[in-house]
């Protein structure tokens, strides 16, 4: 009832790197068998290796808001207490998500007792416990995880995004 | 993990692409969506010049931005033969989804055929034929030879009984005017065809008989209705998931406006859930009755209303028929037409029976009554608008039911006002031209069962699936895989003999019992696996396609890309196919008949909505004049063209005249059908033998585009199995665990389902998903059917027993519940 319509404000307005951007997946050769098309398709752009937090920054269960690749991009660290597909770190418990709903854009916000990432937009449900896998939604992805690398250190760093972020052509702008 | 596609950029749509308007092909709300397209050796830039939007794309755009789309929106595809860059995005100027786009219609893009990025290659490109125990590739000219030589063996001139028809109805998908058109005139013009059947039920008949029967169209509101009105009635209805831009653009900011919602299902569905977050749950009132005891609920509010006095007495007066009966209770009208105080005598239902009939509290049906049609404290009107499906269509007593909920709306003058309306939600758009039907009768055979009984000799399918999506799909199954299988023996028996030699051992066979099958589709389907001769289809922008959706409202699909192979309309396919007979009859001298294939010269798809819909409509509508309305298109019927534009009806009726049954007076009745328990054959008796209620229906992610998603990983990754939601306390019971297959069993039959744990669920009271073709539901559904052969699906008792630890496709799967809860 008392919740906000729309969203507001998702973060600064920024200008970034432009310039042109190589038409991904698009193989051009006739009869290319599906498979191989589909292989194509892998050609990612370059991320940036960011320094994203410190395991000593988490506490199980609390969500912990990070940006990345760049500070437009909004998510989240969380350490699940379990290990999960995807996890990083000593206990393998440790993902990141962006935290725009890939339906229309709008704020997630973490959901502790069913750890999913809750949309006020339209209702949709992501479970951070099974890969960002949309459990009911309107998107037609699954929510974009970080690819994570712990350090000695413990120093968390993020290193790429399995899906297309809402709101940009290119994940690197 | 779960599925992702890895795709972090896309290419930009330049600032000149082609723009082809698309109204989204898959549910009944046609979401309005561009397709733009362009050369794939050229690409927009991120400068605000570079790309269509005219927007700098280096910046991150933001929430309901008209500037971004998903990576499934976009495909590599054939126009005029040459390989194209393809995104379709919703459209924000479209008022029915207003940019929104849906977890179906989102995925318009990547599920259209691509031999560049390998989607959907298991599309039909070529006719193929049986023949050395395969099915091989041919021309159109040598398969439509070889339909019409065994057709005409078993049809003649004033006798076409031996030949069985499938055929969609709808618009949208591959349907639309032109394909119904098509079809319609080759079976109920050129032909007289009565053993047919509609894609989704065992008869060609209405679902709705009984709304029509008392003069209201079922399609009579506007969606903007849900924003003008004091309450929104939802019955075996959950718009959510299968309506869902409706719920969102229309229903939900009625509900923020202060409709009161009423719900009727025995299930919490998410769209209980969403109510209860819009409108608080002080407003939301689910009536969680006992499955199938929706019309004794209508017939206490009914009896309720009317003694309260809330009823539009003027409207009744003017409106609807005065005296007693008009149309007695007979063989093709399952309860009695006439007044309002002919029905209400009839349907008189204490609010103690009610409510121990229904199951729910009597405070809770007073409450209902009070928030559909208690007059506000100024005495000005309740407005209401009341919406339902399959629900009650596939539910107990489908005529009386229905009825019984228009008498309602009828009562308090709640249709063709603004706010009003008692509308169907509706599957897939609709789209439907064609000659009378009149011929087939009412009841309407049952063909699936006649099929069982042996009867047909050909039979022609026009995208059906039989096997996936009919009742008692168990028996049909084993019959009719039997009966084909004759015919491709004798077939393969035959093997290099002459075209009149196949014909004799085709007809042998069928005069033994076999049956020869001719499938046109988009997909091999289940049922196609039977055929003799496989034709395939294109949907729609892969022509051009008209269809209206749930408010009437008639857009034209522009074709912006190539049908896979030789894959034509169904118009033009069925064009051939008359032609063909017509040559054949011509060659056999039967010419008389022959004369009646003649009026088939379409070259295109244009050719067929002018011969059909143009010439039976008032010669108003063209092509070119739909696609200068754009992707608002105009509601029908269209009445006129003035100033450059096609005018249409925003609401029926809002003369207060009901036309819908024919009747001269233009007097709505009232429906006089009284409660009389489990109303299909073997309900009761199944219901008492049995453990669990197996309610059945859709999910928001598996509904009309199930036929293509069973090749898209996205939806086969989160539903490699239909799920079945049982409550955790029934599955400590069964021994069960999350993602567990079960076997569902019952007199009729088995099939199989994997357990999704569901808290809300009521015990003894599963829901499984319905259409899935890893696990057909109707093997389960009985044959019992209502007088007028509509099946019924939601009545169905089962027990459970578990088949299998949750295997390895599952695994990774989410088993959360599916309600949003904020923070
Ligand atoms: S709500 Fe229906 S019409 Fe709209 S996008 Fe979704 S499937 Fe298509
Ligand atoms: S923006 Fe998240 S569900 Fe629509």
């Amino acid at each position: 009832m008392s919740r906000c319509t729309r969203m507001v404000d998702v973060g600064r307005r920024q200008f970034l790197r432009g310039g042109a951007i190589a038409a991904a997946g698009a193989a051009t050769a006739t009869m290319v068998p599906a498979e191989q098309a589909r292989a194509a398709g892998m050609a990612l752009v370059e991320y940036p290796a960011n320094r994203i937090a410190n395991i000593a920054d988490l506490a199980p269960n609390e969500p912990f808001d990070v940006t990345y690749p760049d500070a437009d991009a909004p998510g989240v660290l969380l350490k699940l207490g379990k290990p999960v597909e995807g996890g990083a770190g000593p206990d393998g418990d440790i993902v990141g998500f962006s935290t725009i709903c890939p339906h229309k854009g709008f704020p997630l916000s973490y959901h502790a007792e069913g750890r999913t990432m809750n949309c006020p937009g339209h209702y949709s449900v992501f479970d951070c416990e099974a890969g960002g896998q949309q459990t009911w939604g309107h998107a037609t992805q699954n929510l974009p995880q970080y690819m994570l690398r712990v350090d000695d250190k413990g120093d968390i760093y993020a290193e790429g995004v399995d899906e297309l972020l809402y709101g940009r052509h290119s994940n690197v702008l | 993990m779960a599925y992702k596609r890895h795709i972090d950029r896309l290419p930009i749509i330049p600032a000149d692409a082609r723009k082809h308007n698309v109204t989204c092909h898959y549910c009944i709300v046609g979401c309005g969506y561009n397709a733009y397209t362009w050369p794939v050796n050229k690409q927009g830039g991120t400068e605000a010049s570079q790309n269509i939007f005219g927007v700098d794309l280096s910046e991150q755009q933001f929430a309901d931005t008209e500037a971004w789309y998903a990576p499934s929106m976009y495909n590599v595809v054939k126009q005029d033969g040459k390989d194209v860059h393809l995104v379709i995005m919703p459209d924000q100027e479209c008022s029915v989804n207003s940019g929104l786009g849906s977890v179906r219609g989102a995925r318009m893009g990547e599920n259209r055929r691509s031999d560049k990025t390998g989607t959907q290659q298991q599309r039909l490109s070529d006719p193929m034929v049986w023949r050395y125990g395969t099915w091989q590739p041919t021309s159109w000219d040598d398969a439509l030879d070889l339909v019409a030589r065994v057709t005409a063996r078993v049809i003649d001139k004033d006798n076409e009984d031996d030949l069985f028809v499938s055929m969609f109805d709808h618009g949208g998908s591959a349907g639309g005017y032109e394909n119904t058109w098509g079809t319609g005139k080759l079976y109920f013009q050129s032909m007289k065809v009565k053993n047919c059947r509609i894609h989704n039920r065992p008869a060609y008949n209405s679902e709705v008989h009984s709304t029509r029967d008392m003069g209201v169209g079922e399609l009579n509101y506007a969606y903007e209705d849900y924003g003008l009105t004091d309450a929104i009635f939802l019955i075996g209805a959950n718009p959510l998931e299968t309506q869902s831009n409706l719920f969102l653009n229309h229903m939900v900011p009625g509900i923020r406006n202060g409709a009161k919602v009423v719900i009727v299902d025995p299930r919490r569905t998410v769209t209980v859930n969403a109510c209860e977050i819009e409108a608080g749950k002080e407003n939301v009132l689910q009536l969680a009755i006992e499955s199938g005891t929706d019309l004794a609920l209508f017939n206490t509010l009914f009896t309720y209303i009317a003694d309260q006095g809330w009823v539009d007495s003027d409207f009744i007066a003017k409106s609807t028929f005065q005296g007693q009966v008009a149309q007695g209770q007979d063989e093709a009208h399952p309860a009695a037409l006439g007044s309002f105080e002919m029905a209400r005598q009839e349907c008189r239902m204490s609010l103690a029976e009610g409510a121990e009939i229904c199951g729910v509290a009597e405070a809770d049906i007073i409450k209902a009554a009070e928030w559909i049609a208690k007059p506000k404290d100024d005495g000005s009107r309740r407005k209401c608008v009341s919406a339902y499906e399959k629900g009650i269509i596939w539910g107990n007593d489908n005529y009386r039911t229905v009825g019984a909920l228009v008498n309602i709306a009828l009562a308090t003058g709640n249709i063709g006002r603004e706010g009003g309306g008692v509308c169907r939600l509706g599957g897939h758009q609709e789209g439907y031209m064609r000659p009378s039907d009149a011929h087939v009768g009412r009841p309407a055979p049952y063909i699936d069962q006649l099929l069982i009984a042996g009867q047909g000799k050909v039979h022609h399918i026009w995208a059906n699936d039989h096997y996936k999506t009919t009742l008692n799909a168990s028996e049909f199954k084993r019959v009719y895989n039997k009966r084909t299988n004759m015919v491709k023996e004798a077939m393969d028996a035959r093997a290099g003999a002459t075209r009149g030699e196949l014909v004799d051992a085709i007809v042998g066979a069928i005069e033994a019992g076999g049956i020869f099958s001719v499938n046109v589709d988009i997909i091999h389907s289940q049922i196609g696996q039977s055929a003799h001769v496989i034709l395939p289809a294109v949907e729609s922008g892969e022509m051009n396609l008209t269809s209206m959706n749930g408010e009437r409202r008639m857009r034209l699909v522009e074709k912006y890309m190539d049908g896979p192979g030789s894959a034509k309309p169904d118009c033009l396919i069925a064009a051939g196919l008359a032609q063909s007979l017509e040559r054949v009859l011509r060659e056999e001298g039967r010419s008389d008949y022959a004369d009646q294939f003649k009026g088939y010269d379409w070259e295109t798809e244009e050719d067929a909505f002018m011969d059909g819909y143009h010439a039976n409509t008032g010669e108003i509508v063209t092509y070119d004049r739909l696609r200068a309305m754009g992707n608002n298109g105009v509601q029908e019927p269209v009445v006129g063209f003035e100033d450059g534009k096609l005018v249409g009806t925003k609401r029926l009726y809002a003369d207060g005249q009901f036309d819908r049954h024919g009747r001269e007076d233009k007097k709505a009745l009232f429906c006089a059908g009284a409660w009389r328990g489990l109303q299909a054959p073997g309900k009761s008796a199944q219901r008492d033998s049995y453990a669990f209620l197996i309610n059945n229906g859709r999910s928001n992610l598996n509904w009309q585009n199930w036929f293509l998603d069973k090749d898209n990983d996205f939806v086969s990754d989160r539903y490699p199995f239909p799920f079945i939601e049982i409550n955790p306390e029934d599955m400590a019971e069964l021994d069960l665990e999350q993602g567990d297959l079960v076997e569902v069993y019952n007199d009729v039959g088995a099939t199989q389902a994997m357990v999704y744990p569901t808290s809300t669920a009521r015990r003894k009271e599963a829901f499984m998903l319905f259409g899935a073709p890893s696990g057909t539901q109707g093997n389960v559904i009985n044959a019992g059917v209502n007088e007028l052969i509509l099946p019924n699906y939601k009545q169905t008792w089962a027990n459970i027993r578990k088949i299998s630890d949750a295997p390895a496709s599952v695994r990774h799967l989410s088993f959360k519940s599916k309600e949003y809860t904020s923070a």
